[in-house]
């Protein structure tokens, strides 16, 4: 009888390894910076250890300063609990904010599954959702006009008010298409070959005498995020040495001295 | 004043501090935590050369500061903006006895900013009057991630911060220089947004607002409000030390800034003792966006005149030699500078 019944701890101990739990964490991103915690170098420390019921996984995750918003920091950590529990073989998962001016605070929230509201009290309006939506447009915006100057750089008769006619099936494939693909598709724009590139957040375009500014107005977006990533990400080495090696590149916005050197800036480069 | 290649800069450094962030000052974890993150500021932008010692940072004292600035630096006028970070350190981050007492002992070189809470509500309001009848000075600093007992911030279209700049109009307070930090309240939303500044600046059209790192790390919120507010201004602290670390960054910078809000409305700091003067006004003089970011201009020895200088120095009426001066430029007071250059065709 007892024989039909497998133990569910023998049954699940080692279906869950550390790669899992990594992999699970890539989904996770930094919605400003709009790159996973894990190739930014926020975590910290991953355990796995066989339980009851399955495995318990203790992660910790680092900032690059105690005054990061607490906003993005409770966001990563409760994501990051989320797609850890999600995975069959866990049991049991703590997650902990390390070095934060609130890490007791989100700290507790995410221990007692308190949710956003129930971690910060009468500091929590509603949800934290409008603010994945500003970063999801926000990235979309920078997605976009990182397309459409390659675009122009690559083409020098391509008068700008026409950018606001360039298709998808325009764009050559690459690595900047496919994350713009990514991008429409998190906001629900169309994501057929006809579909126009230059577009607002609702997939409206723009009458070819606001083409400019729209553009120009995407740059500084683009700018700003890439210009926002390589800071943090040097931050986080400032503040946690050895923590560069937890860190994979970023091309977007890459400078000759970062130390992570070897990367395609040919897409930036004019060559006359 | 610096001078290189035959032409002379008058420069103003429109953002410093005299701090106190030495343990015995600290009343809290997040005091040390402050400074801490002020410090991994200064090692990762800093030259090597420029690097300080942790204990060098905690407190720097009037005698350093004037060495630093006037001797070592170049800077003809400089302007304290105290952040008081009271929740954070005993006696305030700010040493605003000191920094006041020096601006007085040394007026032509010194100007003293003060700043308030619009939370302290009606009694804060008698002491910013009295303060002011004691001080005399013509700008505030305002850091809207101030805490103030349960509440982490502030935002300048709340109703008291406009009780608040209705005061600063009547006493003459002309300059509202704001620091964005992670303003908490509300979570819901991005902490760092400066749409707020947009309603103040548009309701009180006679005080200039100056916007502290240039909105970082919102570059691009900021450059849209500033475009179409002509009271608003970009104050480069924190900005500048990029030269250094990230110059194609700052060059993009620099490059929107001039786009978005022109040559006339941008001020220099050194955010001192974050970073020291010298070293940034030798760079910037010789620094240039790079000859293939065709979407920019080449930076003009006349904007970076007015960008080091200048253009405090009108804000504050502090006397600029005739031969230093430079007329305003010829251009649009709303809406982006150079439109013409918005695009990168003929880039080949």
């Amino acid at each position: 009888m007892t024989a039909l019944h497998l133990d569910p701890a023998a049954e699940t101990r080692w279906d869950v390894t550390e790669e899992d739990i990594r992999s699970a964490l890539d989904s996770v991103f930094d919605p400003e910076l709009d790159e996973p915690i894990t190739d930014l170098g926020f975590v910290r420390s991953l355990e796995v250890q066989a339980g009851v019921g399955g495995a318990r996984v203790e992660v910790h995750l680092r900032l690059p300063t105690s005054f990061c918003s607490p906003n993005f920091a409770y966001l990563m950590a409760s994501d990051s609990k989320d797609v850890i529990s999600a995975l069959p073989a866990v049991a049991q998962v703590v997650v902990e904010l390390d070095d934060h001016h609130d890490s007791d605070v989100i700290n507790a929230g995410l221990a007692a599954d308190a949710g956003y509201r129930g971690t910060f009290l009468h500091e929590a309006e509603d949800s934290l959702d409008e603010l994945r939506w500003t970063f999801r447009r926000k990235a979309h915006t920078a997605a976009m006009e990182r397309c459409l100057t390659d675009l122009l750089r690559a083409n020098a008769s391509l008068v700008e008010t026409e950018v606001g006619t360039i298709r998808l099936w325009n764009l050559p494939a690459g690595r900047n298409k496919e994350a713009l693909l990514r991008r429409r598709a998190a906001l629900g724009l169309p994501e057929a070959a006809d579909a126009t590139v230059l577009v607002n957040h609702e997939g409206h375009p723009y009458p070819p005498d606001a083409v400019p500014l729209a553009l120009r107005r995407a740059r500084s977006t683009r700018i700003s995020i890439d210009g926002n990533a390589h800071f943090c990400r040097g931050l986080l080495r400032t503040r946690y040495e050895g923590s560069g090696t937890d860190q994979s590149p970023r091309p977007d916005g890459a400078e000759a001295a970062d130390h992570h050197e070897l990367l395609p800036l040919i897409v930036k480069e004019i060559h006359p | 004043m610096y001078s290189k290649d035959g032409e002379n800069y008058f420069i103003v450094d429109a953002h410093i501090a005299l701090w106190d962030a030495r343990p015995e000052n600290q009343r809290n974890i997040p005091g040390k935590q402050f400074i801490d993150c002020f410090y991994d500021y200064h090692r990762n932008l800093s030259p090597d050369a420029e690097q300080w010692s942790y204990e060098e940072f905690l407190y720097q004292g009037g005698e350093r500061l004037m060495k630093d600035l006037f001797e070592d630096g170049y800077v003809d006028h400089a302007i304290f903006q105290p952040a008081y970070l009271g929740a954070f350190y005993k006696n305030g981050f700010a040493q605003v006895e000191e920094a006041y007492g020096l601006a007085a002992a040394n007026p032509d070189k010194l100007t003293y900013n003060h700043c308030y809470d619009p939370r302290d509500g009606e009694a804060g309001l008698d002491r910013l009057r009295a303060d002011h009848e004691k001080m005399g000075f013509k700008g505030v600093k305002l850091y809207t991630a101030e805490w103030h007992g349960e509440s982490r911030g502030y935002k300048l279209s709340d109703p008291w911060s406009y009780r608040y700049f209705e005061e600063c109009r009547k006493l003459g307070i002309k300059n509202i220089h704001i620091h964005k930090g992670p303003t908490v309240r509300p979570l819901d939303r991005d902490a760092f947004d400066v749409a707020d500044v947009d309603h103040a600046a548009s309701d009180f059209t006679d005080l200039n607002f100056v916007v502290e790192h240039v909105g970082l790390p919102r570059l691009e919120d900021f450059c849209w409000i500033a475009t179409q507010e002509p009271n608003v201004h970009g104050g480069l602290a924190v900005a500048m030390p990029f030269m250094h670390t990230r110059p194609r960054y700052f060059a993009q910078i620099i490059g929107e800034l001039i786009y978005w809000i022109g040559e006339d409305r941008i001020q220099f700091s050194s955010d001192y003792a974050i970073w020291t003067p010298r070293w940034l006004i030798e760079r910037f003089v010789d620094f240039q966006i790079p000859a293939d970011m065709t979407e920019y201009a080449p930076l003009t020895t006349a904007q970076k005149k007015k960008i080091l200088g200048l253009n405090a120095a009108k804000m504050y009426d502090i006397p600029v030699p005739a031969e230093l001066q430079l007329p305003d430029a010829d251009e649009t007071k709303t809406g982006p500078r150079q439109p013409e250059r918005a695009d990168l065709a003929g880039v080949q």
